[in-house]
């Protein structure tokens, strides 16, 4: 077994207006270079869900996205994602705006392959004004509660980005927190990582790695080798954001033809030696929030 | 530094009592001085408190604002998002944030300005506040005490629930206290009506009326406590050595 693609070849098994979970969580493990990959591609009218960060912005900035289904987007140290806000402001995104909860929520739902699940939450705010597709369900029990019935989000495709995994799917999550990636890969139809590294099964370190292993590799059908893969936002333990390229990217949002020109329509090493080379990404220190 | 006491100093005293009664609770200050306040609430009124270093881990020492030498931080326990989650939807957090808008009802909004399909102003989106109003004690801390953020009318995209529009006795707003650059609030007046309870050094009830753009109840016009002399070293030397607070005032 053999799951190990190319950039290329995770492009040509997406579709237009395919629906597309993205892992990781504002500008922390992000798997940017599939995002890099999509952008430069003709792929369109996707639906996007995501703990946003770059990965929507960029995106956003492509014009990739028909339909956002997201919570926040943010660059964490910089709160506002400035190519986001530009779509936003623009009117260019239909939304389906929710507590970040209820995307877990949602994606739990599909992973469970519910059609829906309960909660309170969204109760009493614009969240359900602004979704009018979301119903209620009325506990059957002697409380009789009213409830938000919160639809699954059934993905297409999942896109993560891991430190290390093996030629079969096993992937290990090093950093202290594996954020939501085994929900997104358990809501998903495919579930495509990329990787710090691939190395053989036997290096994946015995049952102290195991403990990394998120999620089982039955989800997972592609592995992309991408080190460096989650520049510019953080790769815990491997490397922190890249602060000085997210305040670039960010000012971009004035005009993106020279960030385009810099950053965009490379291939992955030539991206990373774009932007410093991988010593560079691998030095930068994790942050301190 | 003067030796005056700054009001951002006055702020995060008084912010700080807001979890003088919480228990073990998970504290969460988002935002600098909620986040000041919240280590001086576990060095002082309240050492039980949960707190995590801002990321993945409970501590058990406050951390201080800027860098650090981490691997002093004393660990005790984990909290990824997934257990924030978990933690919060039981109840069993006190957070303070700061959201751009706030209306009567103690609705909040950190979605959006404007109108929603065509915003004039994106912000981040709703984030956590369905969840956490809906589920937790909240307090709220705003730097900018003006009509513009305790507007008439309601928020422009409700985040937060409010006192106008709970289903039950479960699900309901919990807004403990509401600290601004002008005073100290709760909603505990009349049918959840905001009310003073203080007004910081040199500020008037006509102030506070002036720059809100709802009708307010009155508990207290008395001048708003200033921190003690403890409270003082504790907030200039040990949770915020580099005077990173004087940015929210510019003092």
């Amino acid at each position: 077994m053999n799951k190990v693609i190319s950039h290329d070849d995770l492009v040509s098994q997406l579709s237009d207006g395919m629906t597309i979970g993205i892992g990781g969580w504002g500008a922390r493990r992000k798997p940017m270079s599939l995002i890099r990959a999509i952008c430069n591609s003709d792929l369109q009218d996707l639906t996007i869900v995501s703990y946003g960060g770059p990965d929507v912005g960029l995106l956003c900035a492509h014009k990739k996205i028909k339909k956002l289904i997201f919570g926040f987007v943010s660059l964490d140290m910089i709160p506002l994602e400035a190519h986001f806000r530009q779509a936003r402001q623009n009117g260019e995104l239909e939304l389906m705006e929710l507590d970040e909860g209820m995307v877990q929520w949602g994606l739990r739902a599909a992973a469970m392959k519910m059609s829906f699940l309960p909660t309170r939450v969204g109760m009493g705010t614009d969240v359900l004004k602004y979704n009018p597709e979301i119903k209620f369900i009325t506990s059957p029990y002697s409380d009789g509660e009213q409830y938000v019935a919160m639809p699954a989000l059934n993905l297409d495709a999942a896109l993560l980005h891991v430190n290390t995994s093996d030629h079969k799917g096993n992937t290990q999550i090093e950093g202290p927190d594996p954020f939501f990636d085994e929900m997104f890969a358990r809501a998903a139809a495919k579930t495509y990582v990329s990787s710090e590294q691939v190395v053989d099964t036997s290096e994946l370190g015995g049952k102290e790695g195991a403990i990394f292993n998120r999620f089982e590799r039955s989800l997972v059908s592609g592995v992309i080798h991408a080190p460096g893969g989650a520049h510019p936002t953080s790769c815990a333990p491997n490397y922190g954001f890249d602060m000085a390229h997210l305040k670039e990217y960010s000012a971009a949002a004035k005009s993106f033809d020279g960030y385009s020109t810099n950053y965009l329509n490379l291939s992955h090493e030539e991206y990373i030696e774009a932007v410093g080379g991988q010593n560079f990404i691998n030095d930068i220190p994790l942050p301190q929030f | 530094m003067s030796d005056s006491t700054l009001l951002s100093e006055i702020c995060i005293s008084s912010a700080s009592k807001a979890w003088k009664d919480d228990g073990e609770l998970l504290a969460t200050g988002i935002g600098l001085i909620p986040r000041i306040a919240a280590g001086l609430a576990k060095l002082t009124c309240n050492p039980d408190l949960m707190m995590t270093d801002g990321e993945t881990f409970l501590i058990s020492k406050p951390l201080p604002m800027g860098k650090r030498d981490s691997s002093e931080d004393v660990i005790e326990g984990y909290m990824s998002y997934s257990r924030v989650f978990e933690n919060l939807w039981g109840g069993q957090r006190h957070a303070m944030v700061t959201p751009t808008q706030i209306d009567s009802f103690g609705q909040t909004n950190i979605s959006c300005i404007g109108d929603y399909d065509n915003p004039k102003v994106q912000l981040l989106g709703v984030r956590g506040f369905p969840g956490n109003f809906i589920s937790h004690k909240n307090s709220i801390f705003i730097p900018n005490h003006s009509t513009k953020t305790f507007v008439s009318g309601e928020v422009d995209m409700v985040s937060g629930m409010g006192y106008n529009s709970y289903h039950s006795q479960v699900a309901k707003p919990h807004i403990s206290s509401v600290i601004t650059n002008l005073g100290v609030f709760d909603f505990n007046g009349p049918d959840h009506q905001l009310q003073l309870l203080s007004l910081h050094p040199g500020i008037t009830l006509e102030d506070v009326a002036t720059n809100t753009g709802f009708e307010i109840a009155v508990k207290s016009e008395e001048e708003t406590a200033l921190p003690s002399i403890e409270e003082l070293a504790l907030i200039r030397e040990v949770l915020d050595p580099l005077n990173t607070r004087q940015i929210i005032f510019g003092e």
